[in-house]
């Protein structure tokens, strides 16, 4: 490839230089016809002619490419706010591309058309105060339409979350996601504080084992889990730089932010069983990208979305082991930064080694995890 | 006298008497430290167009990077060293910085610098009658703080570190954290510099032009006979007179966040194993005021070649541009826009939905005037008498690229479809359209338009219509494609597309789109051929090549300092008397009273044949004229 590369651009400089000189050596020898020729400047009919050229071919390259491409740039589309807006962009894109092939018709039509003659004198026209309020007015009454719809559209996915939405917290990381649920006792998040992050100690999301609530907290580095057919309330944050959350099959993207929490609701309507169904590909996987620069594994920040039925979710939920466990399994006397009054609660997350531990059912860790990453989701 | 102080301040022209000429300079003064605005645009001319080499260079790296990712790059290591990693692999890191520098050189110092400073520099005096810019000094300053800045800058990339690396528009923390990125070490701090002095050589520019417009046109060069090549460009001044300072200011911000442990953008953040102290800070802060200026800079870039395209338009359509004052309220409305969308380029970066709502509104009203100028245009072309000079094609290129790029924005615009847009090759492809190559049309259709007036030697028409054609049909079949790709999903700055399932479709595109992007940058050799070439041996032009009505071409074919030997001529009658009927000619330059053409005098015309005595008698405001 390197060669071929490295070969064409060594052919394209020849050319180049041939046709420059070729180019010198024409111009030299027409050089005393050029003042006086019929048009002011030479090849003005040939460009006449490329003008309407580029017209047909370019219609023709442009239809051509969006038939051809068109399965493969039409994502799946697995949430009912995506479907609304993607309907939406493809109405936007129709109305556009009919002002598209109208002007550029226009200019390359008139091109052709009105190019030099000597026997013509161009119309003197300098204003024609109809014709700018036409054109003044359609676009405007073209934009309040997209406006006013894009108003509704907008306002509808930026509500807040019904009071029945998932809550998952997602944490953006250089260079992977961690992904925190509210636990298996009470499903609520704890506080969290950046100061008490601490990889070392399996801590990556700085949560606060001050707040009883988050006893029960588990996280995950691979893959996110979330029901079907029910509203998420997505809370975003960053811990060093910003990130972007992009789920592009459910249209979802806001940035991470470090120091100011950012959220997005919507509903996946699809699982990933009856998306791999419908696209006959048994490998179809959700995935969670970065969109907002964020340093050399910026392009790799995958992450596994799994859309699933209640039942398949509770049974994975149930697997997760609360953070709190893997801390005091690794370091016991962290019992000692837990508040007294709430000691004999968390008491219940002390690991026994008298009993045995249940094996645990779970995916492969994430391949950008670290040897922190695997204990945790274990 | 405040032109007579400014002259007193130069200390270059006290010695002379009246409109005598100069006495002779030596090469420092002539050629490097120059006042003279057509020396200084020519040092811009040139500065843009090495700069260019090298952005366009960059892209052509990381292209082949995104179209052949399995490609062995071994035998660029001549050129990058270590950037080429084992394997003969692009750095993930270097591929940021090009995406970077490519951003930062083509956005500041090629359409900003060599576009705007190219230009404004060149025709402000020329077109208004002027012997100079008000401050021939301050005009020389400017330059050099430009080049300054592009010293910073052009060190930058050969940093063990490399450049910047953290996207064109450096947002915090990243750009902020040393530790975070490489680009955010020496590189970022250069970045940060050298931006600074580009500001301050921005100021000194724009001041001047502002001044010049308003103080030095000769008699009877009202407002409401200006060129809209200088209305675009005291529009453009405008804009960047207001904008800038909040870049600069955002800049310092960020310097003092870099260097004194201030928290401006900075809060709550982990990183390589330690909780830094700053809090309260905010990376949005820095977005805001970023794209304060980042917006406007949209119309910095833009407004001066839509302004170039309006007198080559009426030029070589040997028309006069339709709708004269349509053409200048839609230039002030989309400046005055211009400063209040530019949070569009944040709604998803969780700033509160109802700005979002807001900035939508006010974006999308910019589809109203930018439409009166691409039918504008259109009309100027129906019923013409179209001559195809190069620059007369690229500016036609240019109106085709402005409408297309544009309406992608009318999408953009709209927060609800920006949620899946935003930062994908679909954005890649808008801007590259309505911005970059528009932007760089206006470039070349000036170069070749003023060429001879500049040089007083013409470049090939040949050469220059197939530079055209390879130019425009390659932009259109890197940018057009790209589209496809961002619908699909496809973020930007992404080294690789392997790593995620979703994006391992288009290869074959992304090498069309590469192999086209080659080409393209072929074609640009037959511009720089032609270009240099001609400066040396052209033939020798005509005084007024085009047949244009401009001042410019009532000058010398080498114009001196001071632009016109003798007096500077009067103007009677706006530049866009072509084809006027009844004239034997179809051209009437500016400086024909009507009083010599009674032939073609539109009624309400005569009326002002009694005004002439009335703009000869006005006060000269010639810099060089003893007092």
């Amino acid at each position: 490839m390197t060669y071929l590369i490295g070969f064409l651009t060594l052919v394209f400089l020849g050319l180049t230089i041939a046709v420059v000189m070729r180019m010198q050596s024409v111009l030299k020898s027409t050089k005393t016809e050029i003042v006086e020729d019929n048009a002011p400047v030479p090849n003005n009919n040939a460009n006449a002619i490329m003008c309407l050229l580029f017209l047909v071919f370019g219609s023709i390259g442009g239809v051509w490419s969006y038939f051809h491409y068109e399965s493969t740039f039409q994502l799946p589309i697995a949430s009912p706010h995506g479907r609304i807006t993607d309907h939406m962009f493809w109405v936007s894109m129709g109305i556009l591309s009919v002002a598209l092939v109208v002007v550029n018709v226009l200019i390359f039509f008139f091109s052709w058309k009105y190019s030099y003659n000597k026997n013509r004198k161009a119309k003197f026209y300098p204003e024609n105060h109809v014709l700018e309020l036409v054109w003044t007015v359609i676009p405007a009454v073209v934009m309040a339409y997209l406006v006013f719809t894009g108003y509704v559209a907008w306002t509808n996915i930026m509500a807040e979350a019904p009071s029945n939405a998932q809550v998952v917290e997602i944490m953006g990381k250089q260079f992977n996601w961690w992904v925190r649920y509210g636990g298996n006792e009470d499903n609520k998040l704890g506080k969290y504080n950046y100061k008490l992050v601490d990889d070392t100690n399996n801590n990556p999301m700085g949560i606060d084992f001050s707040d009883a609530n988050a006893f029960d907290d588990f996280i995950h580095n691979g893959e996110m889990h979330l029901i079907v057919n029910r509203p998420v309330a997505l809370k975003i944050r960053a811990r060093d730089v910003l990130h972007s959350v992009f789920i592009p099959h459910m249209r979802v993207k806001m940035d991470a932010v470090p120091g100011m929490p950012t959220k997005f609701q919507f509903t996946p309507d699809r699982t990933t069983k009856e998306m791999r169904a419908e696209l006959e590909n048994p490998k179809f996987d959700y995935e969670i990208a970065c969109t907002e620069v964020c340093g050399r594994g910026h392009f790799s920040m995958r992450l596994r979305l799994i859309v699933e039925d209640e039942a398949s979710f509770n049974k994975w939920k149930a697997s997760q082991k609360p953070v709190l466990a893997t801390i005091l399994e690794n370091k016991p006397d962290f019992m000692s930064k837990i508040p007294q009054d709430l000691k004999a609660k968390a008491m219940k997350y002390m690991p026994v080694p008298a009993e045995p531990v249940v094996p645990v059912a779970n995916t492969k860790p994430a391949q950008t995890g670290s040897a922190l990453g695997a204990s945790a989701s274990l | 006298m405040s032109v007579a102080e400014a002259d007193l301040e130069t200390g270059v022209h006290v010695h002379e008497a009246g409109e005598h000429h100069h006495e002779e300079l030596n090469f420092w003064r002539k050629y490097i430290f120059c006042e003279d605005h057509k020396v200084i645009a020519k040092q811009y001319m040139i500065s843009g167009i090495v700069w260019a080499v090298i952005g366009i260079s960059m892209s052509v790296i990381f292209r082949m990077q995104l179209g052949f990712p399995n490609a062995n790059m071994s035998w660029l290591k001549p050129i990058l060293g270590r950037w080429i990693e084992d394997g003969g692999k692009l750095s993930p890191d270097f591929y940021l910085a090009l995406v970077t520098m490519h951003g930062t050189i083509m956005v500041f110092f090629v359409l900003t610098a060599g576009l705007s400073g190219t230009f404004s520099n060149f025709l402000i005096p020329l077109q208004i009658g002027a012997r100079d810019m008000a401050s021939g000094f301050l005009n020389m300053l400017s330059f050099w703080f430009f080049f300054a800045s592009s010293v910073l800058m052009f060190i930058s990339i050969f940093l063990e570190t490399g450049p910047a690396a953290g996207g064109w528009v450096v947002y915090p923390p990243l750009s902020a954290l040393p530790q975070a990125h490489l680009g955010s070490q020496m590189g970022m701090t250069l970045w940060l510099l050298s931006m600074s002095l580009f500001i301050i050589s921005a100021l000194l520019g724009g001041i001047n032009y502002i001044t010049t417009v308003i103080n030095l046109r000769t008699r009877g060069m009202s407002f409401s006979r200006l060129p809209l090549t200088i209305w675009a460009f005291l529009i453009t001044a405008v804009l960047g007179l207001i904008s800038f300072p909040v870049l600069l200011s955002a800049a310092l911000l960020l310097i003092f966040d870099r260097h004194f442990g201030t928290s401006f953008y900075l809060s709550e953040i982990y990183i390589n194993g330690e909780a830094l102290p700053n809090q309260g800070g905010s990376p949005i802060l820095f977005q805001h005021l970023f794209w304060f200026l980042g917006h406007p800079e949209v119309y910095i870039v833009l407004l001066p070649a839509l302004g170039i395209t309006s007198e080559i338009i009426a030029t070589n359509s040997r028309k006069p541009i339709f709708g004269y004052r349509a053409m200048i309220a839609s230039l002030l409305a989309i400046a005055f826009l211009a400063f209040i969308v530019w949070a569009h380029h944040m709604f998803v970066t969780g700033m509160n939905p109802f700005l979002g709502s807001v900035f939508m509104f006010l974006t999308l009203i910019i589809a109203v005037p930018s439409a009166v100028k691409a039918f504008n245009y259109i009309t100027t072309l129906w019923k013409g008498n179209i001559i195809f000079t190069p620059a007369m094609l690229f500016s036609i290129g240019l109106v085709s690229l402005f409408v297309t790029g544009g309406l992608t924005g009318i999408i953009l615009g709209n927060s609800a479809l920006d949620i899946q847009l935003h930062d994908t090759y679909f954005v890649v492809a808008h801007f590259h359209i309505v911005m970059g190559a528009a932007s760089a049309f206006g470039f070349f259709a000036g170069v070749y338009h003023w060429f001879p007036k500049m040089f007083g030697r013409m470049m090939n028409n040949t050469q220059g219509q197939i530079h055209f054609w390879g130019t425009f049909i390659g932009i259109y079949l890197i940018f057009f494609p790209m589209h496809y790709v961002g619908i699909a999903g496809f973020p930007r700055r992404y080294y690789s597309f392997t790593t995620y399932d979703f994006t391992h479709t288009f290869t074959d595109l992304n090498q069309f789109i590469s192999i086209a992007a080659f080409f393209t940058f072929g074609a640009q050799f037959i511009f720089l051929w032609n270009f240099f070439y001609s400066i040396f041996r052209g033939r020798t032009a005509p005084l007024n090549p085009w047949k244009s009505n401009t001042l410019e071409w009532t000058t010398p074919l080498h114009p001196g300092h001071g632009n016109w030997e003798g007096e500077i001529p009067a103007v009677y009658r706006w530049p866009y008397d072509y084809s006027k009927p009844g004239a034997a000619d179809d051209f009437i330059p500016q400086n024909v009273p009507y009083s010599q053409t009674p032939e073609s005098n539109l009624p309400h015309e005569n009326a002002e044949i009694a005004m002439e005595k009335e703009i000869e008698a006005q006060n000269y405001n010639d810099q060089f004229a003893s007092h």
